[in-house]
This record gives C-alpha cells, sequence and structure tokens, in this order.
C-alpha cells in the first residue's frame, strides 16, 4: 500500500469512527432512521413518539449535525434537519444526472423550433 | 455564492425566430411537445401546472410546476421537484427547485440559458433518486429518442 494511500485510509478510518460514535446511541439511530426516507422534520416532529424530551432530541441533534449526519435548515420560523448528502461526490453525481437530462431535453426543443 | 451542488446552468444555441422559442416554452401545449410531458393547463404566474409525463417508461409520474415568472420574450421561470417520480411516496413536504430560462436574441436565432437551482436543500435521499434514475437508462434512453426522432 502507498503511503498517499494508507493516509487516505486512515483519514477515512477516522471519519467512520466518528460517524460510528455518533450513530452509538439509540435514540440517534431512531433519528437517523426518521430521516432515511428523505424527509425533513422539524424537532417536534422528530420528538413525536420518542420516549425522551424535546431537549434531549436537541442535543442528539447537535451531536449527529457535528458529525456531518445530517444538516439543518431553516425553513420560515421552524428548522428543519434532513441527512446530509453522503459526500460531496455524491451530490455532484446527482447534479451531472440531471445535467444530462437538460441537455437531453433541450436538444429536443432545439430540434422542435428549428424544423 | 452559491455552493458548486446547488446549481445546473445551460446554454443553447437555437437557430429559430424568438417568437418561436418564446412559444415553445411557455405555451404549456408545446412546452409538453418536447419535455415530453401533457400539461392539462396553460402556464399561469403563481398558479400550478399539472401533467402526465409522456416519456416511455415515466408515464405513471405526473409532473406539477408552480410558475414564477414570465417576462414576454426575455425570461420563464417556474419551480419543481424535479426526482419526484415515486408514486408510493408524497413529496409533498418538499422543497422545490427553480428553473429559469433566459432568452437572448443572437447570431439571428436565441441564445437559450437554462438554469437550475435549489438542488442543496434536497435531502440526501432523493438525491440518491435522481442518480439511479440516471443509471437505469434515463439518460441513455432519452439519447436514443433524440436520436430516432431526428433522424427519421
Amino acid at each position: 500500500m502507498s503511503k498517499s494511500s494508507r493516509h487516505a485510509a486512515a483519514a477515512r478510518l477516522l471519519k467512520s469512527a466518528a460517524l460510528f460514535a455518533a450513530l452509538g446511541d439509540g435514540t440517534r439511530l431512531e433519528i437517523v432512521s426518521k430521516l432515511a426516507d428523505g424527509s425533513q422534520q422539524s424537532i417536534t416532529q422528530l420528538t413525536a413518539g420518542a420516549d425522551v424530551t424535546r431537549q434531549a432530541i436537541t442535543k442528539h441533534l447537535r451531536v449527529l449535525e457535528s458529525a456531518g449526519i445530517v444538516r439543518s435548515a431553516k425553513i420560515g420560523r421552524e428548522t428543519r434537519f434532513a441527512l446530509q448528502p453522503r459526500s460531496l461526490e455524491e451530490a455532484q453525481r446527482a447534479l451531472a444526472a440531471v445535467s444530462q437530462q437538460w441537455d437531453a431535453a433541450l436538444a429536443r426543443l432545439k430540434n422542435f423550433v428549428e424544423n | 455564492m452559491s455552493s458548486p451542488t446547488d446549481r445546473v446552468e445551460k446554454q443553447v444555441q437555437l437557430n429559430a425566430p424568438l417568437d418561436r422559442v418564446w412559444r415553445a416554452l411557455t405555451d404549456s401545449k408545446q412546452f409538453g411537445e418536447w419535455f415530453r410531458v401533457n400539461l392539462e393547463g396553460p402556464f399561469v404566474p403563481g398558479e400550478f401546472c399539472r401533467g402526465q409525463i409522456t416519456h416511455p417508461g415515466y408515464e405513471h409520474v405526473t409532473m406539477e410546476v408552480i410558475v414564477g415568472e414570465i417576462k414576454p420574450q426575455t425570461y420563464f421561470s417556474f419551480y419543481w421537484r424535479p426526482y419526484a417520480i415515486d408514486p408510493q411516496v408524497d413529496y409533498s413536504g418538499e422543497e422545490r427547485t427553480l428553473v429559469e430560462f433566459t432568452l437572448e436574441p443572437k447570431a439571428g436565432g436565441v441564445l437559450l440559458q437554462v438554469t437550475e437551482s435549489g438542488f442543496d436543500k434536497i435531502p440526501a435521499g432523493r438525491r440518491d433518486e435522481a442518480f439511479r434514475m440516471n443509471s437505469g437508462g434515463w439518460a441513455a434512453q432519452l439519447n436514443n429518442n433524440i436520436k430516432a426522432y431526428v433522424e427519421k
């Protein structure tokens, strides 16, 4: 294994360690599973059905957020939480797909208006 | 400045009169012909417009847009949910992206710019769907269809 790939592997392990520590808690796992469908939920929604307080949920959300597992966004007066895209690369890959769809649609538009 | 993953920008030179391009974009019937959707009503600012996708393999999908602004012959925008393709899923609580068309007369035709933005507000799981759609052959299928259409 080369030096740079060892470094990369070590960095991945460290990242995974932080990830697993953040997920090593029943309440936090429950929050993640509630968000696993890709939804954005408020603290009120995430507290519903949980056997811990709103304050506890808020604290757990902060841990998940600092580990990069969830992110928050303000929608109106409400803060909503969602799972973070796993990596920038993944988000870019998704964007590339959208980009290709536009290329195809615009090729059809060009054909439509020029003929 | 917005993040690098928040937007897609496209440009295309269309060798057709401005009025022709404008109608192809803002007359919902004409829009539907090249976009492949059977829109039920006209585009009216601030109002919903819905229709069934006519693209092979996606006929079960309903497209829904909220029209933004219409500035005659220069600008047209709408909001939509780009990956809302699973009929089993309720997408109604989700953010929309903004699609903007800007027209500029150029070289006897029209330089059309398309910008879609707001992807960073879309949750991770849904971004994955865009990728699955693509790897599942959506893009490949589109390309084949265009080829068949222009070469027939």
